[in-house]
C-alpha cells in the first residue's frame, strides 16, 4: 500500500474527511470545529482549537456544525441524531469537560440499547483530547478513560500513533455503538507512516508493538512511545521487553496480554491516568485472576501519583510516567527473587 | 498520490575513490526496507567470490535470506560484524583483486566504517516506483532499469493472491543486473493488491490478464518475458495463450502456478481472506513456507495492514470466488499454456501446501519443470537462486 | 411575549374520526394509568411508576399532529401517556411494566424506560431534563434530511429548571431546529411546588430569553392544546424554528406510586377530577356540538376497558427474562 509520513493531527483530519466523503450520514459538531461560521470573518478560522478539523467545513458546509458552549446540548444532540440514522462525530474539546455532559453519555447513549431491549442503535463517536504534557493544568490535562471503560455500553479507544489514529477513527465512525475516542494532546505533531487509502483497525485487538521474552509491558496512548524508549534502554541492559498496546480499553484484548504473560512471567503496566481504579489496576486484577500461575513476580503499575495534574513544568514532568520509571519497573520485576 | 518518481540506480559496484575496490552493500529487499543485519558470513577475507555465490545471511524485520553475489573478485574485508544493524546501501564488505595494496584496502575500510557510523548513506538502490492507469484502475509498479542500453526484452513479474510486488525482492534485482544482458524488470501490483486500485471488477483470471495486457500496452512493452507466482502464474499463462497477445510473450516462468490442476488449498484461500486478527491469520501464513520461521511478526503485520484497507475484503472475496469451485480449483489455464509457442519453465516447491507440486504433471512434456526441495509455496522467497536460475533458463538469449 | 390561550371553538382538521381517535388515546391513557395504579398497590409491579392520569389532553393534543416516520418525541419518567399518544402498543407497554420478555423493552427497561424508536418515541427517561438535548438531535436529523419532521421534548416543571433544558432551548434556537419544547407544568416537581421553584411567573416567560415564542395553554382542554400545538408544529415544519409551550394542569396521582401527596392541599385533586377533567370536558363538548354521540364514546370506553384487561392478563401470564437475557444487547457488536 502507498504510505507517506504525516502527523497524528493530519491523520485524524484525513479519517474524518475520507469518511465524510464516503458516507453522507457522517456529521461533525463541536465548539469551533470550523470556528468562524457565525461571525463575519473567515468561516474556517480555527478548524478546532488545535486545528484538527481544519478544511472540513469548506468541503462539507452542511455537515460541519459549530456549537455554542453547551456540551449537554450538543453531545445530547449527537446522541439523538445517532438514533435517527446519522453517524455524528461530536468533539468534546477536552475530556475534562465530561463533567458538564456526562449524563448524555452515561445515562442516555450507553444505556439505550440495553434499556430498550436491543432495539436501539446509537452510532455516535465522541472525540476528545486527553492527557498531560502541555502545561494545561488540572482541569485540562486528565486521562479519564477509566471512567468510560467502567460504563457498560461504551467503547473506549486510545490511539497511539498516526497509523493507529486514522484506522481507529474510521473504525469508530463505522462502529454501531457509542465510542469515546481519545486523542492525546501531546501527540498531534508526532509523525508516522500512514496509508493514503481508508482502512480500519478492529477494536479489541491489541497490537504487539515489540516482541520480547523477558518482560511484558502493557502501555496505552502516549505511554506506548515511552515504553518503546524504555525498551531500547532495557535492551542495552540485556532485558528483552515485549510491548503490548491494547488500542481499546473497552473492549479489552486480555488474551494477547495473557499470552504474553505466559511467555515472560513478568508484567509492567504503564497508565497515564490517575492511579486509583485505573486501567493498570483493572488489567492487573484480571491477569492475576486468570494467570496467577504464570507470574514470576508481582505486577508493577507505573502511573502518576494520586494528585491533580500540576501546572509548573517541573512538577508536570514528575507527574507523567517517564521511560526511566518504566525501566525501573521492568528491572524490578525481572530482578525479583521472591 | 502514489507516484514517487525517485530515480534510483542499481547497486553501485564502484566506489569510494578507486575503481579497483568493489563495495558489497546492504541490499534493498522490499520497498519499505530501511536496514538489515548480517546474521552469518559465508565468506571470509581471502575467499574467491564468484557471481551467484552466497555471501552471507541477512535478516531484515520482514524476511531473512541469503545475499547472492553479483560481484567477482577476492573478498578483502568484512566491514561489519554479525548482528549489527546496517542501513540499506551501507557497505558490508569489500571485494578487490589480490594485487590491490593493503593500505588502499585499509583506507577504504576505514572510510566505509566512518560512513556507517555517521549514518550518512544515500538509499539510492532499489527499484523506481510509479503508477499507470489501466482500464480505469491505477496500477502501481516497481521498475529497475539498466544503466545503459537495454539489450534484452523486459521481464514482468506478477505476484499471487494476497501478495504484492515486494514479494519479488530477492529476484528482481539479480535478473536486472544479469551480466549477460541488460534488461528492464517490472513488478506490478494487481488490482486489489499492494498500492494499486482496489476495485477488481469481475475479479477473474481473465480480467486480471486483460489488466496485465493493458499494463504492457500502457508502458509500450511490445515483447516481454512473463514471470508469475500462484494466481499470477495463471494470469501470465492466460496472457501468453491469448491470441490477441500473439508474439508479445517471449517466455513464461511459473512459480507454483494455480490453474494447472484441480487440487488447491481452499481453506488457505478462504482463511486468508476472512482472517481479521494476527491470531487468525498466522496459522494460514505458516502454510506458505517450508521453513515456518520465515513467518515473522512484521510480515504478519504488513499483511494485516493491507487487509484492513478499504475494498480489500471485497477484492479478495471476489477473486476467491473465481479461484475456487467448492474446495477445488475453479480455474484451468492448461489450454492457454498449450497454445503458447514459446518456452515455459516451472519452479515448484516440493513442500508446497497451497498448490501441490503434483499439479506440475500437467506440464509434462510442455515445460521444463524444477521441483525444489526445502521450498513450499513461496520458492521466490525461500529459494530465490533456484527461481533466478529458472527465469534465466526461460529467458535464454531473448 | 407569551400568549395565554383560552379559546374553545377550534375544530379545524378535527374530523369525527380524528376526534374519536383523540378520545380513544385519552381514554386509553386514563384506563392504563388507573389500572397500573391498582396493580401497583398489590405489589406485583417492580420498581417505580409515575402516573400521567389527569394530563391526557397534553399528550393527545400534541401527538395528534405527529406522524410515526418523521416525527419524534422524548418523554420523562412520567412517560406512559406520551408513549400511548405516540402510538406505542399498549400490550407490550403493560408487559414491560410487569418486567416480562414480551415487554416493549423485553423487560430490560421498565416503566421509566419504555421506548419504541420505530415509532419515533425516544423513551421515557429516568433523568430529569434528559430528553431536551436528545430532541435537538432528532430535530437536527429531520432538518438535515429536509423531510419536514419535528421533535417534541416533553418535560416537567422540575426539568424546566435543569441546565440541560436551558441548553437545549438555546441550541434549538441558534440552530433554528424544528423542535417543540413542552413544559408540562402540573404544579409539582416531586414534592416541591412549581410556583416556588420556577423563578419566573410562568415557565413560558423564559421563551423570549431563548429566542423563541412562548405560549401558555390550559392542559385540561384538548382543543386548546391541539390548536396551540398545531400552530407550533406547522411553524417548525416550515422552518420557522422552535416554540416553548407551557401546559398548565395537574396530576391526579402522586409523583410516584406510594407517594402520600401530603404536600398538596386537601381538595386539589378532587376538584380537578370533578370540574376540570379533560375527558369529561371533551365528552361534553363533542356531544353538545353534535360532533360525536355518547354511544360512540361509550363504545370506545368499552373497547379500551377490554384492551386494558387483556393487556394485564397477558402481561401476568408472560415469561420473565432469564439468565441469558442478562448479558445480551449491551452492544450491537462487542
Amino acid at each position: 500500500m502507498a504510505t507517506r509520513t504525516i502527523s497524528y493531527r493530519d491523520a485524524v483530519n484525513e479519517a474524518l474527511a475520507q469518511e465524510m466523503e464516503r458516507d453522507p450520514s457522517v456529521i461533525v459538531m463541536g465548539e469551533d470545529v470550523a470556528g468562524g461560521v457565525a461571525g463575519d470573518g473567515d468561516d474556517d478560522a480555527w478548524g478546532g482549537v488545535l486545528g484538527v478539523t481544519k478544511g472540513l467545513y469548506p468541503r462539507f458546509p452542511d455537515r460541519v456544525l459549530d456549537t455554542p458552549i453547551t456540551e449537554s446540548g450538543f453531545i445530547g444532540a449527537a446522541v439523538g441524531a445517532a438514533t435517527r440514522g446519522f453517524r455524528p462525530v461530536a468533539e468534546l474539546m477536552f475530556v475534562d469537560f465530561i463533567g458538564v455532559c456526562l449524563d448524555q453519555i452515561m445515562n442516555q447513549a450507553a444505556k439505550f440499547r440495553y434499556m430498550f431491549g436491543g432495539k436501539a442503535v446509537t452510532p455516535v463517536t465522541i472525540r476528545a483530547m486527553y492527557g498531560a504534557g502541555l502545561s494545561a493544568a488540572a482541569q485540562h490535562s486528565q486521562a479519564l478513560y477509566p471512567v468510560f471503560t467502567h460504563l457498560p455500553g461504551l467503547k473506549v479507544v486510545l490511539p497511539s500513533s498516526p497509523y493507529e489514529v486514522k484506522g481507529l477513527l474510521i473504525q469508530s465512525i463505522r462502529d454501531n455503538d457509542p465510542v469515546i475516542f481519545l486523542e492525546h494532546k501531546a501527540m498531534y505533531d508526532v509523525t508516522g507512516e500512514v496509508p493514503e487509502e481508508s482502512y480500519t483497525i478492529p477494536f479489541g485487538e491489541a497490537n504487539v508493538v515489540r516482541e520480547g521474552d523477558d518482560v511484558t509491558i502493557v502501555a496505552m496512548g502516549w505511554m506506548v512511545s515511552k515504553a518503546v524508549e524504555a525498551a531500547a534502554e532495557l535492551a542495552a541492559s540485556g532485558i528483552d521487553a515485549e510491548i503490548i498496546d491494547p488500542r481499546t480499553t473497552s473492549p479489552l484484548d486480555l488474551d494477547t496480554i495473557l499470552e504474553s504473560v505466559e511467555k515472560t512471567g513478568r508484567l509492567v503496566i504503564v497508565d497515564e491516568s490517575s492511579p486509583r481504579c485505573n486501567m493498570a489496576t483493572d488489567i492487573s486484577a484480571q491477569v492475576v485472576s486468570e494467570a496467577f500461575g504464570d507470574l514470576k513476580a508481582p505486577i508493577k503499575m507505573v502511573s502518576p501519583p494520586h494528585v491533580p495534574v500540576p501546572f509548573a513544568r517541573s512538577l508536570e514532568d514528575l507527574y507523567i510516567p517517564s521511560p526511566q520509571d518504566i525501566v525501573n519497573a521492568a528491572k524490578t520485576v525481572t530482578d525479583w527473587n521472591g | 498520490m502514489t507516484t514517487t518518481d525517485e530515480d534510483t540506480a542499481s547497486t553501485a559496484n564502484t566506489d569510494l575513490g578507486t575503481d579497483r575496490i568493489q563495495r558489497i552493500t546492504m541490499p534493498k529487499w522490499g520497498l519499505s526496507m530501511e536496514s538489515g543485519k548480517v546474521t552469518d558470513w559465508f565468506v571470509t577475507e581471502g575467499d574467491e567470490l564468484t557471481h551467484g555465490q552466497d555471501i552471507c545471511e541477512i535478516d531484515t524485520d520482514k524476511i531473512a535470506g541469503a545475499l547472492e553475489s553479483t560481484w567477482t573478485g577476492t573478498v578483502r574485508a568484512l566491514v561489519v560484524d554479525t548482528m549489527v544493524e546496517v542501513p540499506v546501501g551501507g557497505t558490508i564488505a569489500l571485494v578487490a583483486d589480490v594485487d590491490v595494496p593493503q593500505e588502499e584496502i585499509d583506507a577504504a575500510l576505514a572510510q566505509a566504517r566512518e560512513q556507517l557510523a555517521s549514518g550518512d548513506i544515500a538509499d539510492d538502490s532499489g527499484p523506481r516506483l510509479a503508477t499507470v492507469e489501466v482500464n480505469g484502475t491505477s496500477i502501481s509498479y516497481a521498475v529497475l532499469e539498466p544503466d545503459g542500453e537495454s539489450t534484452g526484452a523486459p521481464v514482468v513479474f506478477v505476484h499471487g493472491y494476497g501478495g504484492d510486488k515486494d514479494s519479488w525482492m530477492f529476484v528482481q534485482e539479480p535478473i536486472a543486473s544479469d551480466v549477460d544482458r541488460a534488461r528492464a524488470t517490472y513488478a506490478l501490483d494487481l488490482p486489489g493488491h499492494g498500492s494499486s486500485g482496489k476495485v477488481v471488477g469481475a475479479g477473474t483470471v481473465e480480467s486480471l490478464a486483460a489488466t496485465l495486457l493493458g499494463f504492457l500496452d500502457a508502458l509500450d512493452l511490445s515483447t516481454v518475458h512473463l514471470v508469475g507466482h500462484s494466481m499470477g502464474g495463471a494470469v501470465v499463462t492466460a496472457v501468453a495463450g491469448n491470441p490477441g497477445a500473439a508474439g508479445r510473450v517471449a517466455s513464461l516462468t511459473l512459480i507454483s502456478p494455480a490453474g494447472y490442476g484441480p487440487e488447491i488449498n481452499a481453506d488457505y484461500i478462504r482463511g486468508f481472506a476472512s482472517a481479521e486478527t494476527r491470531r487468525e491469520l498466522k496459522p494460514h501464513l505458516l502454510q506458505l513456507f517450508a521453513d515456518q520461521s520465515l513467518v515473522q511478526r512484521q510480515l504478519i503485520d504488513d499483511l494485516l495492514k493491507y487487509k484492513r484497507l478499504d475494498g480489500v475484503d471485497k477484492a479478495l472475496a471476489t477473486l476467491s470466488g473465481d479461484l475456487l469451485d467448492g474446495d477445488r480449483s475453479g480455474i484451468d489455464v492448461t489450454a492457454a499454456q498449450a497454445s503458447f509457442a514459446g518456452p515455459t519453465v516451472a519452479v515448484w516447491g516440493a513442500q508446497d501446501r497451497i498448490v501441490p507440486a503434483s499439479n506440475a504433471a500437467a506440464l509434462d512434456g510442455r515445460a521444463s519443470v524444477h521441483l525444489v526441495d526445502g521450498a513450499g509455496h513461496m520458492a521466490h522467497m525461500e529459494k530465490p537462486q533456484e527461481v533466478v536460475a529458472a527465469i534465466r533458463e526461460a529467458i535464454g538469449s531473448g | 411575549m407569551t400568549q395565554t390561550l383560552d379559546r374553545t371553538d377550534v375544530d379545524e382538521g378535527l374530523t369525527p374520526e380524528r376526534l374519536l381517535d383523540a378520545y380513544r388515546t385519552m381514554r386509553s391513557i386514563r384506563e392504563f394509568e388507573d389500572r397500573v395504579h391498582d396493580e401497583f398497590a398489590t405489589g406485583d409491579i417492580p420498581g417505580f411508576v409515575h402516573l400521567y392520569a389527569g394530563e391526557e389532553a397534553s399528550a393527545a393534543g400534541i401527538c395528534a399532529h405527529l406522524d410515526p416516520e418523521r416525527d419524534t418525541i422524548a418523554s420523562t419518567h412520567r412517560g406512559h401517556g406520551h408513549c400511548i399518544a405516540k402510538g406505542v402498543d399498549i400490550k407490550p407497554m403493560m408487559a414491560e411494566i410487569f418486567g416480562r420478555t414480551t415487554g416493549s423493552c423485553r423487560g430490560k427497561g421498565g416503566s421509566m424506560h419504555i421506548a419504541d424508536l420505530s415509532k419515533g418515541m425516544l423513551g421515557a427517561n429516568g433523568i430529569v431534563g434528559g430528553g431536551p438535548p436528545l430532541i435537538c438531535g432528532t430535530a437536527l436529523a429531520a432538518k438535515l434530511r429536509g423531510d419536514g419532521g419535528v421533535g417534541v421534548a416533553f418535560f416537567g416543571d422540575g426539568a424546566s429548571n435543569q441546565g440541560t433544558t436551558a441548553e437545549a432551548m438555546n441550541l434549538a434556537s441558534v440552530w433554528n431546529l424544528p423542535a417543540i419544547f413542552v413544559a408540562e407544568n402540573n404544579g409539582y416537581a416531586e414534592a416541591t411546588a412549581s410556583t416556588w421553584s420556577v423563578s419566573a411567573d410562568n415557565i413560558a416567560d423564559r421563551a423570549h430569553g431563548f429566542g423563541m415564542p412562548g405560549v401558555i395553554v390550559d392542559g385540561f382542554d384538548f382543543f386548546a392544546v391541539y390548536e396551540v400545538a398545531g400552530e407550533a408544529i406547522r411553524r417548525a415544519r416550515e422552518g420557522g424554528g422552535p416554540t416553548l409551550i407551557e401546559v398548565k394542569f395537574t396530576r391526579y396521582y402522586g409523583h410516584f406510586e406510594g407517594d402520600q401527596q401530603t404536600y398538596r392541599p386537601r381538595h386539589e385533586i378532587g376538584n380537578a377530577r370533578e370540574s376540570l377533567d379533560c375527558l369529561k370536558r371533551f365528552r361534553e363538548r363533542v356531544t353538545e356540538t353534535g360532533r360525536l354521540t355518547a354511544a360512540q364514546l361509550d363504545e370506545v370506553d368499552a373497547e379500551v376497558a377490554q384492551l386494558i384487561e387483556e393487556s394485564v392478563a397477558e402481561a401476568k401470564a408472560a415469561p420473565v427474562p432469564e439468565a441469558a437475557d442478562l448479558l445480551t444487547d449491551v452492544y450491537v457488536k462487542y
